[in-house]
């Protein structure tokens, strides 16, 4: 049952505009020339009001210039398009191009930071980075080793830098940052590393640390107000991020920060997931773990947390609540609300009112999620907002030293960090997505800091009894919480989705080619085969009077793990091997900006 | 004591075939429930039946939870790590355990390969050999892909040196 609820708040939806500090990234983002933000707008869209390419003609699109970045492994995130500028991050060492738009693309500055190599092996799963960030005429990047880095855009010299974490105890980053008001607001990695998860926001002009707000631990750690800080409409009450654990666990606890983050500057709000409790073993951490995969909205000027919602008490599977949250304002039960809409690894999608913090929708996106029946949608009742765990899918019951087979979502989840886009045109979001199952076997193991802390066996395969492929690109309804319609692909879809008001809809896949399809119904329009297998998520800007559309190629990441030597299905038994295709069979590692236009 | 002698006095003991030459795979005996190569090596024993000895069985969960997630599944190797189960068999016992213990580097304009040095770490430690004769075991393509379905029992000695390793 989806309850609704009136709201009495529902005035502030048509609050006046209000002068910020920082006017300048606003302005920005609200040319649709550019592409000032990873994630398109501080609502987490990921769509362009340009048009000129649309879907009459979109089939004629060519590839306008290609840049190669000299580094190869994963590339995740986009470039950025200020002006006549383009900023092109790579991944590990984390090198920054200012390019030149009117000029051919020539290199007008660039930036390489020192970083110690043994930072690489303490990212869990390749050396990603989802991007740098803009404002105020700097440039901000968050690299592997949680050192956080203005430059100067017009020249690429340091203006100020600061050490957010320490990489000797697993502390990473994978994540770009945000910039809003006054602040740079920064996550962090490790949750396969006993990391304690936390949120810190710096002074945008000195770097000096303004506030930070852990995942876990003591009320003054997590930034809570115990009284006014809700769940689901109930105070969170005292100690709320530590009484959910057994013991000093909380201080090895996860829950860390490294997805994306989205922001309503009207409430003061600042929305984002925390990932999955240390270690994958349940049975080695009692209790809910709380605020480990966690929707969590905190006022963006003191970290004092608003809401909280818990998606997935207690982890039995390692479903990360670190994806996007995509803020939008649509009708739902007859009256217009701002909404938060969530993708969560765990294959439920969750359609939130992001002001109350409470839970309008959650249904599942993919089919094949079997792990839960359904969450508890009745506020009467003592289990609300939780979702029933099946049984013979829980790691937990099923204990330590035993494989439990056929869950599905794999641990990759139904859907990772890639992020969806949304159209207001169509008002349907467009979902990348994972259509794979897993067998998980937890098995006690011991905490050293700055060694991996995972404590489970994996073996993933592509859903049964499906398509046979590893993904599906999907049109999602988040009023409804109902699948408009579903892409098959042979692949998971790795690749952030943009959407446009020429009613295209584009997303890479991991074979390597941008595809350009119909925003109502799907229909491929286009695609194109780049040099390598796409992670990274398509971005669009206007130069010149004329509109391109850039990805960034070089597989790797997550999917750069399990798909490289493709997976395999032990329920064959002895002699399946190799059963499903190898994404090596496809592509090989690269580095390269494609930029695509309409021919002149 | 004489090393042929002893070779033939252990075959004689298990009942283990003895290889005719001397190589870095075959089991030339075994005791407590682990095999070793007539070099005194770690390696893996599968049955007629494809039952696994329990390191191999122990070593395929134990790559699944710390080796994985750079070296891919099953030893086959990532987009930008090598596959296990080719080093295993190229490499000398004694240099994968260097590796594994110590880490290697290989950072260059056109490579970024790093790996941590596990000695501290008793979750790799304590079961090195496992890994080992299971990514060998991988690697000489006598166990499949997937995980092994079945296996030898685990010998109280294993599990008492699992636990004084663990200190559990």
């Amino acid at each position: 049952m989806k309850k609704l609820m009136l709201l009495t708040s529902g005035i502030a939806l048509c609050a006046a505009t209000m002068a910020f500090a920082n006017d300048d990234l606003i302005s920005q983002m609200e040319n649709p020339a550019q592409w000032a933000i990873q994630t398109g707008d501080y609502k987490n869209q990921r769509y362009s009001q340009l048009d000129q390419i649309s879907a009459e003609n979109v089939g004629d699109l060519q590839v306008a210039w290609t840049f190669s970045t000299g580094v190869l492994r994963g590339h995740e995130g986009s470039p950025l398009v200020i002006g006549d500028v383009m900023y092109v991050h790579t991944p590990f060492p984390n090198i920054v191009y200012a390019l030149d738009l009117a000029n051919d693309g020539k290199i007008l500055w660039k930036y390489e930071p020192k970083q110690d190599p043994n930072v690489i092996p303490v990212m869990c799963c390749d050396t990603v980075n989802r991007g740098v960030a803009y404002a105020e005429g700097k440039i901000f990047l968050h690299q592997a080793d949680t050192k956080v880095v203005a430059l100067d855009a017009g020249t690429g010299a340091v203006v100020w830098e600061v050490q957010n974490g320490d990489p000797s105890i697993g502390e990473t980053n994978t994540a770009t940052v945000l910039p809003i008001k006054d602040k740079v607001i920064v996550g962090i990695s490790g949750g396969e590393f006993g990391v304690r998860g936390s949120v810190t926001a710096y002074d945008m002009n000195s770097g000096e640390q303004v506030w930070r707000a852990y995942s876990m631990g003591p009320d003054e750690d997590i930034l809570v107000d115990p009284e006014k800080t809700t769940h689901l409409g109930t105070p969170v009450g005292a100690d709320s991020g530590t009484n959910t654990w057994e013991g000093d666990q909380w201080t090895i606890g996860g829950g860390t920060t490294w997805g994306w983050y989205s922001a309503d500057l009207e409430e003061n709000l600042m929305y984002y997931g925390t990932g999955n409790p240390s270690t994958w073993n349940p049975a080695q951490r009692p209790g809910d773990n709380r605020w480990s995969m966690t929707i969590m909205a905190r006022d963006i000027d003191t970290g004092i947390a608003r809401w909280f919602y818990q998606m997935t008490p207690h982890d039995e599977w390692d479903y990360d609540g670190i994806n996007e949250m995509i803020l939008t304002e649509q009708e739902i039960g007859g009256e217009t609300r701002k909404l938060l809409t969530h993708f969560d690894r765990n294959g439920l999608a969750y359609t939130m009112d992001r002001v109350t913090g409470e839970l309008l929708v959650a249904e599942k996106f993919d089919p094949a999620v079997n792990w839960t029946t359904g969450v508890e949608m009745d506020s009467g009742k003592e289990e609300y907002g939780r979702p029933y765990v099946v049984a013979q899918y829980s790691t937990e019951q099923n204990g330590e030293d035993v494989n439990s087979t056929g869950i599905c979502p794999a641990a990759l989840g139904t859907k990772d960090q890639q992020p969806a886009a949304y159209s207001p045109k169509t008002q349907l979001m467009y979902v990348p997505t994972n259509h794979v199952c897993m067998d998980y076997e937890p098995f006690r193991v011991s905490y050293t800091a700055g060694q991996p802390y995972v404590g489970a066996t994996l073996a993933m395969y592509p859903a049964p009894d499906s398509h046979g492929g590893m993904g599906n690109f999907i049109a999602w309804d988040n009023v409804t919480g109902e699948i408009k319609w579903s892409i098959p692909e042979q692949f998971s879809v790795w690749s952030g989705a943009l959407a446009t008001a020429g009613d295209v809809v584009f997303y890479g896949t991991l074979e390597g080619y941008l595809k350009a399809i119909h925003a109502e119904t799907g229909e491929e329009l286009y695609s194109f085969k780049t040099p390598s297998g796409i992670i990274g998520n398509v971005m669009t800007y206007e130069s010149g009077g004329k509109q391109y559309v850039g990805i960034l190629s070089g597989v790797g990441g997550w999917a750069g793990i399990g798909l490289a030597a493709g997976l395999t299905n032990p329920n064959d038994g002895l002699g399946a091997v190799g059963g499903y295709a190898a994404l090596s069979d496809y592509t090989a590692l690269g580095g390269q900006l494609t930029v695509f236009a309409l021919p002149n | 004591m004489n090393y042929a002698i002893r070779l033939v006095a252990i075959g004689l003991v298990t009942g283990l075939p003895i290889a005719a030459t001397a190589d870095n795979l075959t089991a030339a005996y075994s005791e407590d429930g682990r095999y070793y190569t007539d070099d005194d090596v770690p390696t893996y024993n599968i049955g007629e039946d494809g039952t696994v000895d329990w390191l191999t069985y122990s070593g395929f969960r134990r790559y699944h939870s710390e080796c994985h997630v750079c070296h891919g599944p099953e030893g086959e190797g990532s987009t930008y790590a090598p596959a296990l189960k080719v080093s295993a068999i190229d490499m000398d016992y004694y240099d994968f355990v260097d590796v594994v213990t110590n880490g290697i580097q290989k950072v260059s304009a056109a490579e970024q390969s790093v790996m941590p040095g596990f000695g501290e770490n008793p979750n790799v430690m304590c079961y090195l050999d496992d890994i080992y004769v299971y990514l060998k075991a991988r690697g000489a393509d006598v166990v499949p892909r997937g995980r092994p379905p079945k296996k030898e029992k685990k010998s109280d000695v294993i599990r008492e040196d699992e636990n004084a390793c663990l200190g559990t």
